[in-house]
């Protein structure tokens, strides 16, 4: 059904007067489920649908969404966008990417499970009330919640565009998270823990997740700040997470024709330690950044981003890619707007041989940092400074939990730094990564 | 405004008859509270780059969400479209959430209510103007920026606007309506000196149409703005690391305000006792210098509403008078139980989103020292005028802002602009520390993005210029 809608949206396209089109259409059932205290406190299903559509008039463009795909909507949308293409300027780079790119047949990647569905509402609620309850279970300075939740999804991407390419998938995801609140005499603290898959068997156990989320948040009791000091700094795989988005959007091809990035120019060089290796890998089976192919239509790759510490490639849609001379490398990715902007895929880094215990045990004294926080990060310099929450290590043990502190450097360094990976990637969304350890960053407290 | 006028009436012919049937389906398994929240809102975006006219984007978002409040529980869904039986179909979804034991809850006739005020009151909405004056603007921004300095390599401006038709019926007899006007303009520049880039940034909007670019905030103005930014960081120096004694400057700089106390102040987590100020209403937490109101009756500002998204009139509220805690913000599932009035401060990014409490526009009224004066009597220390974003962890109070042009005050004098920090403090006692107000309050220019579970809002925030006496600073100079 979303395919022949598609169809239409391309055929009335043309007839408006547009040289070529392209639309995605995508459609998501979903379910959460939020408990809190042991009680259900939200509870809420719904069917959203987006379709977004982009129009070429020569080498003029202009997109446009909605999230009524009714018929007359949709063509009164489509006709008015044609109309808005005339009055935007000529772009050389401009236009769908070329027809030799695109395929008819793709891997099956496993992203459909249906044994979600054999889960009744009850025992959906259940499960977040289970892992509540772990928590709860795991230590008596677990006091408050800001609740467990369960999340799944069912979604459907349908795409087509003028130049034959039909394509089409569907994927399912689960997730459960916990953010249990631990409580001493000097105040609060949370944390959570969260595990998400595409299919059932992968999710973690509710009590593996409480029981996560509750020592998370315990061990960050009577955190202190502690003195300004220059010493290692170890991030955990789910902290380490925003490293790595960082590094992609500095690799993301919008950000190199626009030089709004500290890695622009530096294609075959050395920007990294040689221990580190980045990949974009669209085709890992049931990954949760998985897809046959982007937003585009173009076909998805592996895409070694820095091998052994030298930056080789950037990411591509269509139109970074004739900006820069480039191939497209399957990550267009619309935005909630309709605009085609880059994505991610599963960006990680790979793992190192290092257990995290072994990485801890190397420093004299460092910061093990478990939160990151702030909008500190800027992409065109690399300039860093985030506010954190972490664990004092001392002689390669864990000492008292830190508060109220910055950690800054530059991520031209940083990713020079990487001293130590841990073995441990974790995979909770598109971008992921392992225990990480920077030989020297500042830190900034009393 | 008259209800009738509501596009929900006039053009989609639903009808009272037709809101009390979805709100009897709504409460049909029992429930304390139903309400409906329609939205059809229309979007248009307009971007600049390397001197061309790169898109142009619509988008239209129609909808109905359906909530159901039976006790401290929330059931909700929605319909993607203005269909009777999808939004039927909602209200029994939502309806899961009562016990089906109870009998079923009682409604009133959602009658309209008389709305005298309007607080954007603008006779052209932005989505019936022409696209070519919008990319007029772009263009002026464009040539401002680039006339400023040879260093300014590139230049991406951008228009958005929003037109919002909203209206809300609730189980208690009320149905409301609005529509929401809201504009904003950006400008991003990226300067380049002997391979060294830098970026400037600087926007400005509100609840108003075009003429708003032509009378307050000239497209120009706020490019030259940015293209100053970026040329000054080319010759910034390492920011220092440690605790000091800290100015901010007027306006956007209120972004602390935001992050220290007002996320912490949102009743839903003082209801649940999960924020670091539950339990400290009537406490001093600020000097007796700071008084801190949320107004969202400001007219034509960003963080306005004429009603919040439960329908509920916006307020002034003050949050802290003279340093002592007054008071939460409200929506109508914390206000119930914590048996406090409603204050206007239900807000959802779209009927697609359970409301929640949320700021509006949030400032520190002006106090009584010139801001000259205020840095003169640093000795040592940062002067902070411009901000990136922050972020706060609401559980332990602690909170960052992000400061993307500051300075260093030596001898009470500004010397040498510094590369862009993080600072970071504790929401509770951060604002004990402020040993001086200025007489300078300013609002911001309308730019101001909230996030909240995965929500986001339009808000405005504004400071005067204030003196703090320490507070961390997250640079590498030690």
């Amino acid at each position: 059904m979303l395919q022949q809608k598609a169809q239409h949206v391309i055929d009335r396209a043309r007839k408006s007067g547009a040289s070529a089109a392209d639309v995605m259409i995508r459609e998501d059932d979903s379910f959460s489920v939020t408990v809190r205290m042991g009680e259900i406190e939200t509870l809420k299903e719904a069917i959203s649908r987006s379709l977004m559509l982009r129009v070429f008039i020569g080498k003029r463009t202009a997109t446009s969404h909605t999230s009524d795909i009714s018929e007359p909507v949709v063509d009164r949308l489509v006709d008015e966008t044609v109309e808005m293409a005339r009055l935007t300027s000529e772009d050389e780079s401009g236009g769908l990417p070329e027809s030799s790119f695109f395929q008819s047949s793709f891997p099956d990647l496993k992203l459909l499970d249906p044994t979600w569905e054999s889960l009744t509402p009850e025992e959906r609620i259940d499960l977040a009330v289970r892992t509540e309850k772990a928590a709860f279970a795991t230590d008596p300075a677990i006091t408050n919640s800001e609740g467990a939740s369960f999340d799944y999804a069912r979604s459907h991407v349908a795409l087509a565009n003028t130049s034959g390419f039909a394509g089409q998938y569907q994927g399912t995801g689960g997730s459960l998270v916990c953010i249990p609140i631990a409580q001493s005499s000097e105040g609060m603290q949370r944390d959570h823990w969260v595990s998400a898959a595409r299919h059932r068997h992968q999710l973690e156990a509710p009590e593996e997740i409480g029981r996560k989320a509750a020592e998370r948040a315990v061990r960050r009791l009577r955190a202190r700040k502690i003195p300004t000091c220059r010493v290692p700094v170890v991030f955990d795989p789910l902290c380490a997470r925003s490293l790595l988005s960082h590094i992609f959007d500095a690799v993301a091809g919008g950000s190199i024709y626009r030089r709004s990035s500290f890695l622009v120019d530096q294609i075959g060089q050395s920007v990294a330690s040689p221990n580190v290796t980045i990949v974009d890998d669209a085709r890992m089976p049931a990954g949760l950044g998985s897809c046959p192919f982007d937003d585009e239509g173009v076909p998805t790759q592996t895409t070694p981003i820095i091998e052994n510490g030298v930056l080789r490639n950037y990411l591509h849609s269509a139109y970074t890619a004739r900006k820069l001379g480039s191939k497209p490398t399957g990550n267009g990715s619309r935005a909630a707007s309709g605009v085609v902007t880059i994505g991610p895929t599963n960006f990680y880094l790979k793992a190192g041989t290092h257990t995290p215990e072994e990485i801890v045990g190397s420093i004299k004294s460092g910061l093990y940092v478990m939160e990151a926080i702030g909008f500190g990060v800027n992409t065109v310099t690399g300039d860093y400074s985030r506010g954190v929450v972490g664990i004092w290590i001392e002689n390669g043990r864990f000492t008292y939990p830190v508060q109220e502190v910055t950690i800054a450097s530059n991520l031209r360094e940083m990713l020079k730094n990487i001293e130590m990976i841990g073995n441990d990637v974790t995979f909770v969304g598109a971008i992921a990564a392992p225990t990480l350890k920077i030989s020297k960053m500042v830190i900034s407290g009393e | 405004m008259d209800l009738n006028r509501s596009i929900f009436f006039d053009k989609y012919n639903v009808t009272t008859r037709d809101l009390e049937a979805y709100l009897s389906e709504a409460l049909s398994r029992g429930g304390d509270y139903a309400d409906l929240y329609f939205e059809y809102r229309i979007n248009h975006s307009i971007v600049l780059e390397e001197q061309i006219i790169k898109s142009a984007t619509k988008g239209v978002s129609i909808g109905v969400g359906v909530r159901v409040i039976s006790g401290e529980k929330t059931g909700y869904a929605y319909s993607a479209d203005l269909n009777r039986e999808n939004i039927l179909k909602a209200a029994r979804t939502a309806a899961f959430i009562a016990n089906a034991s109870s009998a079923g809850g009682t409604i009133q006739v959602p009658t309209p209510l008389n709305q005298e005020r309007n607080l954007y009151s603008i006779s052209i909405f932005p989505a019936e103007l022409e696209i070519a004056q919008k990319i007029a603007l772009l263009e002026q921004a464009d040539d401002a920026a680039r006339a400023y300095d040879p260093r300014i390599k590139q230049v991406q401006a951008s228009y958005v606007d929003e037109t919002k038709h909203v209206l809300v019926a609730t189980s208690e007899g009320r149905a409301a309506w609005d529509l929401q006007p809201l504009v904003r303009l950006n400008v991003m520049v990226i300067a380049e000196e002997n391979g060294k880039r830098q970026s400037g940034y600087q926007g400005g909007g509100g609840r108003r149409a075009l003429d708003i670019f032509t009378a307050d905030l000239d497209p120009r103005e706020l490019a030259r703005e940015s293209a100053r930014q970026a040329i000054l960081q080319l010759r910034a120096i390492d920011a220092p690391a440690g605790t000091m004694e800290v100015v901010l400057g007027p306006g956007w700089p209120g972004i602390l305000l935001h992050e220290a106390i007002g996320h912490g102040l949102e009743a839903d987590f003082n209801r649940k006792k999960t924020s670091a100020f539950t339990g400290l209403v009537g406490k001093k937490v600020a000097s007796e210098l700071c008084t801190v109101v949320d107004d969202g009756t400001i007219p034509f500002r960003r963080g306005s509403l004429n009603m919040d998204d439960e329908g509920n009139p916006t307020h002034k509220t003050v949050l802290i008078e003279k340093g002592v805690l007054q008071g939460y913000l409200q929506d109508q599932l914390s206000s119930k139980f914590m048996n406090a009035q409603l204050t206007g401060n239900g807000r959802r990014q779209g009927y697609d989103h359970i409301p929640m409490p949320r700021m509006t526009n949030t400032f520190m009224m002006s106090g009584e020292s010139a801001p000259e004066d205020i840095i003169k009597s640093v000795n040592k220390g940062l002067y902070a005028v411009h901000f990136g974003g922050g972020q706060v962890d609401i559980t332990s109070g602690k909170f960052v802002f992000t400061a993307s042009e500051a300075y260093l005050i030596e001898n009470g004098h500004i010397t040498a602009p510094v590369k862009g920090a993080t600072l970071i403090g504790d929401g509770p006692t951060v604002l004990r520390q402020v040993t001086a107000v200025g007489n300078d309050l300013k609002l911001d220019q309308g730019v101001g993005i909230c996030g909240k579970e995965g929500q986001t809002i339009p808000v405005s925030v504004g400071l005067p210029t204030i003196k703090i006496h320490e507070i961390t600073v997250g640079g590498t100079e030690k």
